[in-house]
């Protein structure tokens, strides 16, 4: 059945999806926006440690649902593990309105200049397709400010000497510190580091209509019970919404995007709530769906003319699957560093991003979100797992560790991706994705630097015990997934060109994570916030006939 | 014998009836017990165990916590694929300890026990293992999944104890 036709078909509701939605509508085009999974509010708070999107033992509280979603996981031996939403392998972000930003973290980096220019300032080491980004920093600075002021960032980075060129300070300031915090700034400054507030997209003070953080522990992973962390879903979604243009469809998996036989695109297939398929004509389709599903969809958008899925004459799509290398160390300290004051993250250096000899980058280094206790209880470092040395050990350490972490950029890989699989299907009977690959071994190099770095400094902190968090060879993706449908100029070397249009086509745009060529030495979110906005721009501009 | 006593006596063949013809269904699978997963013998085996992964000492250890209350009820739930590693591995665990020691594991002394699971053959090294996690995850996470009883595990750590509120005022039918 075929649908009143619309401007606008946007795939995914999360970070780049919202934007876009919004940026369109309020420049007066019909927009749909698809979402396949529902939307929370802070009512869905419920704070289940057992049951959230970083610790998903009893399941995810913002989507996937497991009985619909399964994926396909290729470990490093080779062996195909089928595994669900829930499980570990399945590198889930989550399915919702607002996706990841309803249940992260929200801490809110810029990328620095140089992760921009990989390949420029180091080279590709053998085996990775390391490489530049079609843009630079500059082309993003003013929507990375845009992203800061309309979605809402507290934090103070004027102390950070590293970043880039900014023209305003961040929106709102910083929370007040934590012991944590209070115990890591002198030691960091004393090992001549330059320690300062981590920007996130959180309220510390009223900001947009809503109340600030109200520090309890429940953070990553969990919805926002005073809903003070900022994301699209409470943010440019509404906004949207507002227009009276943003059509918001829940429960609505795409199946496929649909072409003419002039290989022109001309719409999706969807399955709605109720499992019926619609055709939805538009004039303009956005893929948003995060690194995985985003590739997905465009293999799975198979027709005569194009066999191999949209953007994938030279099989790049689904390539470069890449994350975060994450490691970083714990130290004990013989006194009390626990105040159970959330989110807990607070206070970062990036001094080790870059300059590092003989490294090809490095990760941004900060003090890690409160552990709720089940996340504490494989903390130990000689192993003992049970017991009363367990018992006791808990009773000792649980309230007097601090856990320094950083996402290590990673050396893109071209054989780590994304696949359909041949076997397994969907709920819907389509082919889901098959992860399979490895992190590059100079990827495995850095992020052991890093750990190491962590560690001298809760060392010098006065930690009486300290060990290391160290990241392996298996295959990254997880929240941080990216890198999939490249940007680039060359359509033998890329998937999307610097405005994210699909190369071949004049009307299909990827706009999420899946774009970036590389994923920084920081947490991707704001980029893929400020991204949106600079595609959602020229995409206006050239709607009104004017590029 | 009164006519009212008759009466009783056929209540009484009545309800012995329908008792005999729920014990078969009892002997197919569901037993009697506050437990939907796990036999009382196994039940008594997997206490004991718990305790010992989580030992009582100035705190209350993993059996008063509830941790078996919190692995039964995941069993028919959220964990039902693992119904036969438990049930398999239980089978296993008790064979092997009843060689080793010539006693069911509950009813040997606890630092017996403890010299059992030190020893432990490696063939029950993964059950033991996959026992350890759900333990963990009974007696540290949410009470609301009927482990860690009146928050004991975070009154032990020293952290507050937020009362759970159940915010989810609505909760939506699933599709299909």
């Amino acid at each position: 059945m075929s649908l009143p036709r619309v401007n606008v078909v946007i795939i995914g509701a999360g970070a780049g999806g919202g934007v876009v939605a919004k940026e369109l509508c309020e420049a007066g085009l019909h927009v749909a926006l698809l979402e396949r999974g529902r939307w929370y509010t802070a009512n869905d708070c419920r704070k289940d440690d057992l049951r959230n999107q970083r610790t998903s033992i009893l399941g995810n509280n913002s989507g996937p649902d497991d009985e619909r979603n399964p994926r396909v996981f290729v470990d490093l031996e080779g062996n195909r593990h089928a595994v669900l939403p829930s499980e570990g392998g399945y590198s889930n972000n989550a399915a919702c309105v607002g996706g990841g930003t309803l249940t992260y973290g929200a801490m809110a980096w810029r990328f620095q200049p140089k992760d921009f220019r990989m390949r420029t300032t180091y080279g590709a080491p053998e085996g990775s397709t390391l490489d530049d980004w079609p843009i630079s920093y500059d082309d993003l600075a003013p929507f990375y400010e845009k992203a800061e002021y309309e979605v809402g960032v507290s934090g103070d980075v004027s102390n950070d000497p590293f970043k880039g060129p900014r023209a305003k300070p961040l929106p709102m300031p910083p929370l007040p510190p934590t012991r944590e915090y209070e115990i890591l700034k002198p030691a960091a400054q004393r090992l001549g580091l330059h320690p300062f507030d981590l920007p996130m997209l959180r309220n510390s003070v009223p900001y947009n209509g809503r109340p600030p953080c109200m520090r309890c522990r429940w953070c990553v992973g969990f919805i926002c019970e005073v809903d003070a962390k900022c994301g699209t879903h409470n943010t440019v979604i509404p906004r949207a919404l507002a227009t009276g243009l943003c059509d918001l469809r829940l429960g609505c998996m795409v199946k496929e995007i649909l072409t003419n036989d002039q290989g022109k695109v001309t719409g999706v297939s969807y399955f709605d709530a109720h499992d019926r398929l619609h055709e939805q004509p538009a004039d303009l389709v956005i893929v948003s769906g995060a690194a995985i599903e985003s590739a997905r969809l465009l293999l799975n958008s198979k027709s005569k003319l194009f066999p191999n899925g949209l953007g994938n004459r030279f099989d790049w799509v689904g390539r470069n699957f890449q994350g975060h290398a994450y490691s970083g160390a714990t130290g004990l300290f013989d006194f009390d560093t626990y105040d159970d004051v959330g989110p807990g993250a607070n206070i970062a250096i990036c001094d080790y991003n870059h300059g590092n000899p003989g490294l090809r980058g490095g990760a941004m280094l900060a003090n890690e979100f409160i552990r709720l206790p089940i996340q504490a209880v494989d903390m130990q470092p000689n192993g003992v797992r049970w017991g009363k040395a367990h018992k006791d050990f808990m009773r000792k350490a649980y309230r007097r560790t601090i856990r320094i972490m950083g996402p290590t950029q990673e050396m893109p890989v071209f054989d780590s991706r994304v696949q359909l699989d041949p076997v397994v299907k969907d709920f819907w009977g389509m082919p889901v994705a098959q992860l399979s690959g490895y992190r590059h071994a100079h990827t495995v190099e850095i992020s052991n630097v890093m750990a190491t770095k962590a560690e001298a400094w809760l060392k010098e902190a006065g930690a009486i015990q300290t060990w290391l968090n160290l990241s392996g060879r298996d295959l990254s993706g997880g929240q941080h997934q990216a890198g999939t449908c490249r940007m680039g100029s060359d359509p033998k070397t890329s998937v999307v060109d610097s405005w994210c249009r699909v190369h071949d086509f004049d009307n299909l745009h990827v706009i999420d994570a899946s774009v970036h060529v590389t994923n920084g030495g920081f947490n991707p979110v704001l980029t893929i916030l400020a991204n949106a906005y600079r595609v959602s721009a020229r995409l206006v501009q050239s709607w009104k006939g004017k590029v | 014998m009164s006519k009212r006593s008759a009466l009783s006596r056929r209540r009484f063949l009545q309800v012995a009836a329908t008792v005999a013809a729920s014990s078969a269904v009892i002997s197919c699978g569901r037993r009697a017990g506050p437990w939907r997963f796990f036999t009382p013998g196994e039940a008594h085996t997997m206490e004991a165990l718990c305790d010992q992964i989580i030992p009582a000492d100035q705190d209350p250890g993993a059996a008063w916590a509830g941790t078996l209350y919190y692995i039964d009820s995941q069993l028919v739930g959220h964990f039902h694929k693992l119904q036969s590693a438990y049930r398999e591995g239980l089978a296993a665990f008790d064979a092997a300890c009843l060689s080793a020691r010539r006693a069911a594991f509950a009813d040997l002394p606890f630092d017996q026990q403890t010299a059992f699971l030190n020893l432990l053959p490696a063939s029950l090294q993964p059950f033991f293992a996959m026992v350890i996690t759900h333990t963990m995850q009974g007696f540290y996470g949410d009470a609301r999944h009927n482990g860690n009883r009146d928050a004991v595990s975070w009154r032990m750590l020293g952290i507050p104890v937020i009362p759970i509120r159940g915010r989810d005022q609505y909760e939506f039918p699933k599709k299909g």
